[in-house]
């Protein structure tokens, strides 16, 4: 039987990292590895693997790993995929805004008189729910680079994004005119594994809500 | 270019046939030396608006009716039982292998169509009825080959049931349930919280759907979790030590389809990411047609148990 070997953590690279790995050394897990080294992925020997906070939810998901931390962006923008959310772990708060340039707001213009607001996003999943939600029609633009490009050259009237401190915002004479969600880094889990590893996962839990 | 198939079908070829027939070869004996009669019913069921796993296809007859290709086999035997033992002196028990076809979520590379193989044991009440179909379950993984299986057993009326006596009114006890459907056990906290319910029942609450384990769960249980809990426990102690050593009890376990009335169960292996199986008492779908009897019954998603046989077989080799 394999419920021996030891949990296998999905842990995000980026922003997330430092609190994960921080979150982890807690749970007693040796991270030293992982620290030590910036360019390895799989660290089989305390089992944590590494990747963009996207790709956590599939790789739980799929049961190739059992946990995993990413934010709460990320799992609102994936929300089909079948993982459990265990807890809020608080760390890399994140708001989930839209924004558009500063002064009059075009976005609210453009629905005035058009009836439609444009908006660019790497979140077309959250924009689209959002807009609905709220009663607006919106053609969603999705971008994969600087989203805030995208207003100042007139394509869109507004975005929908993640910002931390809204500074990056703020130099781009973007203004935040309304906030979606706040987004925190959360702990997932494989819902197999959170059966079959029953045990071993409630005692991490435990000593996360003990924190 | 060459033709493709449509979106969440597929072929299958020589190879994978020959083992998928060996799999439900073996299968069906299980079956067949428990009892369990096969039978073979239409691809093509008339829409009837069931509350079962969500259709996939739906098309029109000659004369205007809506057609639906059939989502499971568990209504469509629960219509032949209506329709063809409408007098026959129960208990009845029939198995199928058939393909089933089920609306997925977009963007997951997931199947249409299902193979399945299961059973429906249609006049046997809890717990004995339960117990059988269980123990066949097992049987049947056992034969097909599995080693580190498990049944994750629970019933559908738990949660709400206990949510009922701490007299969780709409809208909230709607949204509890829609978050623990989801798997956001911080939006159930959440939610739980919200209620402003004295600490002690907030505590009950947000920890009984997290209980899984062994029959110690049992123990020390508060008496409001209750009725539901007494039904599991007659239902376990009525297994061979066998079967209960497959059991994982799981409290927070809610019907997978909406005519399952008790307990439930889905099939567990460490070297799948997702359920190979499920099952559930439905006592009273048979009613709908016309025969009032209590059924309970599992499927398994054929194909699912292939690919764990197979990873099960690549982890003792790695």
């Amino acid at each position: 039987m394999s419920a021996d070997r030891p949990l296998r953590i999905a842990v995000p690279r980026g922003a997330l990292m430092d609190g994960t790995l921080d979150l982890l050394d807690f749970l007693g897990i040796d991270t030293a590895p992982v620290r030590a080294n910036d360019r390895r992925l799989w660290f089989e020997e305390v089992g944590i693997i590494t990747m963009r906070p996207s790709d956590v939810p599939i790789y739980v998901e799929s049961g190739a790993a059992d946990l995993g931390v990413t934010g709460k962006d990320v799992l609102m923008e994936q929300a089909e995929r079948e993982v459990y959310e265990l807890a809020d772990l608080g760390f890399g708060a994140c708001r989930m805004v839209l924004a558009s340039e500063a002064g009059p707001d075009k976005a609210a213009e453009a629905l005035k008189r058009l009836g439609v607001v444009r908006i660019a996003t790497k979140y077309p999943r959250i924009a689209t729910t959002y807009l609905e939600a709220t009663g607006r029609q919106a053609e969603i633009v999705e971008v994969k680079g600087s989203v805030e490009l995208a207003p100042l050259t007139g394509m869109v009237e507004a975005i929908v994004d993640l910002t931390a401190t809204g500074t990056t915002l703020a130099e781009n004479n973007l203004v935040i005119r309304e906030e979606i969600a706040l987004c925190t880094a959360r702990l997932i889990a494989n819902p197999v594994s959170d059966k079959l590893r029953a045990r071993a996962i409630d005692g991490l839990l435990e000593r996360i809500g003990g924190r | 270019m060459p033709e493709r198939t449509p979106s969440g079908t597929r072929d299958v070829l020589p190879d994978e046939m020959r083992e998928l027939r060996a799999l439900t070869e073996r299968i069906r004996t299980v079956f067949d030396q428990a009892g369990y009669g096969e039978v073979a019913t239409p691809a093509l069921e008339y829409d009837r608006g069931d509350d079962g796993a969500r259709a996939a296809y739906r098309t029109f007859d000659q004369h205007g009716n809506v057609l639906v290709l059939r989502s499971d086999m568990t209504v469509p035997i629960a219509r032949l039982v209506g329709a063809r033992y409408a007098t026959v002196e129960p208990p009845l028990r029939f198995c199928y292998f058939a393909h089933s076809y089920r609306a997925v979520r977009t963007h997951r590379g997931q199947s249409r169509e299902l193979l399945q193989a299961g059973v429906e044991l249609i006049g046997a009440p809890a717990p004995e009825g339960t117990a059988e179909v269980l123990t066949v379950l097992c049987g049947a993984l056992d034969a097909a080959g599995l080693t580190d299986y498990r049944i994750g057993l629970g019933d559908a009326m738990l949660y709400p049931a206990l949510l009922d006596s701490l007299s969780v009114a709409e809208p909230a006890r709607g949204r509890i349930l829609a978050e623990l459907t989801d798997g956001d056990f911080v939006g159930v906290e959440r939610e739980i919280v919200a209620l402003g319910l004295p600490v002690e029942e907030t505590a009950l609450l947000t920890r009984v759907p997290r209980l899984r384990g062994g029959a110690e769960l049992f123990d020390g249980l508060d008496g409001r979790v209750g009725a539901a809990v007494t039904g599991l426990r007659a239902v376990y102690d009525r297994l061979a030590d066998s079967v209960a050593a497959r059991i994982i009890f799981d409290f927070g376990l809610l019907r997978s389809l909406g005519y399952y009335t008790g307990a439930v169960f889905q099939v567990y292996d460490p070297a799948h990411g997702e359920p190979l199986g499920s099952g559930g008492r439905y006592d009273e779908l048979l009613g709908r047609f016309g025969r009032p009897l209590p059924a309970v019954g599992f499927a398994l998603n054929v194909e699912s148990v292939h690919v764990a046989l197979m990873m099960e077989d690549r982890r003792r080799v790695g």
